[in-house]
């Protein structure tokens, strides 16, 4: 398939796929797809389709790994041949192993890990369609897998990028923005506390831009926890039979 | 704010009363906030019963272990938790020479027994002995259910699980791990006690569980 580069990004304010600058793609989300996993939860954000899976805690194995004070956090993101148009390798790359890092670092801060010493949470995100905004779309997923999972945590961790293509700053990056803009900023961060657990950005931007990018991306933020919340709390519902 | 019987989230806000705080809660600048996901408890603790949950022991509590191993003068019992368990042969009413520890404990069996310590880092001792009710499993059945369950088993004082008991002509002892030891004279009633166990723990929040169960247990578990 020939991708060639759009001429123009956002035309009156309406962006290639019909979105307004600030608007999300849709968001779907399933709890308790996997009846294996102690959570899981499957995600599609825009044509992203992730899945998540959360074990534990757990014992970990190997020993030295074990914290005595603490549990340990690990996070693991792959993406699946299929999920692209040009067949990924199996296996961890350089990026999984970047965004499997730097998503982990996301969720340590919530999640209250004194209560298990010397165990292990095993959070695993499967990309099972890729579409731009994969690790953002998986952070969003692990959060709710981890709640299903009954984890302890200060709060869900919610997750989206801001971008800029035509010089103009735009919410939840589809893949064309993402491939051919001039910059790409995913940020996680926690809207019961307000603090910021993931910041990364690709490109240009000005101070000026960066502040607004970031104001932009904490109300997307905020619209995404609002939807994960919605759909915990159904589940919930469905399992005491209320309502 | 939320109130008794909703549904909270982690992070969620619960109250500004700070000394009313609970389990499945944290307190942070003067507000009490949920750190798990589960059902709002306000009576006067404010606390989240969590829908899901690994089973975290500690001191005091009776659990049903199996031994899944042994080392010099102590067994590993695994109690259906993230932490595995060590009974000590001290521990044991027998005394028992290095060497002996197959002829009284073996790898397989099932065992009630009471979580005497509990160190920072969960590290976990067991004991056989001190209390009637320790002992090895030797009749019936072991069912295993999630712990978060365990109270809808019971039921208030204790309704649901002396119908059970009544109806099925059989003994139940319920561990705090999850785990249900039934026993009784015939294999039928044995196995509708664990059938209707099983049952409670699927539906165990929906309402007018009590009298379903009755319904099931009087047409002798068929549905």
């Amino acid at each position: 398939m020939t991708n060639d580069v759009p001429d123009v990004f956002v035309k009156d304010g309406v962006r290639l796929d019909g979105r307004k600058i600030d608007e999300l793609r849709p968001l779907k989300i399933e709890i308790g797809t996997l009846k294996r996993a102690d959570g899981s939860c499957y995600l599609e954000m825009g044509n992203n389709k992730i899945m998540a899976a959360v074990y534990g805690p757990r014992e970990m194995h190997p020993r030295h790994r074990q914290d005595p004070m603490r549990g340990v956090v690990r996070y693991r993101y792959n993406m699946a041949p299929f999920s692209v148009d040009d067949r990924k390798r199996p296996g961890p790359d350089r990026r999984s192993i970047e965004v499997s890092k730097v998503s982990r670092q996301a969720l340590d801060p919530v999640i209250i890990t004194e209560y298990y010493p010397r165990a292990v949470i095993d959070v695993f995100v499967e990309v099972l369609q890729a579409d731009a905004g994969t690790r953002t779309a998986s952070l969003n997923a692990a959060s709710v897998a981890l709640a299903d999972a009954g984890i302890p945590m200060k709060g869900l961790v919610s997750s989206c990028a801001v971008g800029k293509v035509d010089d103009t700053l735009v919410l939840d990056l589809m893949k064309e923005e993402d491939n051919y803009g001039q910059a790409d900023m995913p940020i996680a961060m926690v809207p019961s506390t307000g603090k910021i657990t993931l910041l990364q950005m690709d490109g240009h931007m000005t101070r000026e831009e960066f502040k607004d990018a970031i104001g932009m991306a904490i109300s997307g933020c905020k619209q995404i926890h609002e939807m994960q919340r919605n759909a915990l709390v159904e589940a919930a519902k469905e399992v005491t039979g209320d309502e | 704010m939320k109130t008794d019987k909703d549904v909270a989230i982690p992070g969620d806000l619960l109250s500004d009363q700070v000394d009313r705080a609970g389990d499945g809660t944290y307190v942070y600048e003067g507000k009490v906030y949920a750190q798990r996901y589960g059902i709002i408890s306000d009576r006067d603790k404010i606390s989240v019963i969590s829908l899901r949950g690994k089973y975290i022991p500690a001191v005091g509590d009776i659990v049903i272990g199996k031994v899944v191993d042994f080392g010099f003068f102590s067994w590993n019992v695994d109690i259906n938790s993230p932490y595995e368990a060590f009974l000590h042969v001290s521990e044991h009413p027998s005394r028992i020479e290095l060497g002996e520890m197959q002829k009284h404990l073996r790898v397989g069996d099932l065992i009630i027994t009471k979580v005497i310590k509990v160190d920072p880092t969960m590290k976990i001792d067991l004991t056989l002995n001190e209390d009637s009710r320790l002992n090895v499993i030797r009749d019936g059945r072991v069912v295993e259910i999630t712990n978060t369950k365990l109270p809808r088993l019971i039921g208030r004082n204790g309704s649901m699980i002396n119908m059970l008991k009544k109806e099925c002509h059989c003994g139940i002892f319920v561990a705090q791990n999850g785990r249900v030891w039934v026993y009784g004279k015939n294999d039928e009633d044995i196995d509708l006690a664990c059938r209707a166990v099983m049952k409670v723990e699927e539906e165990a929040h929906t309402s007018g569980l009590t009298d379903r169960i009755a319904v099931f247990l009087d047409e002798g578990g068929n549905q």
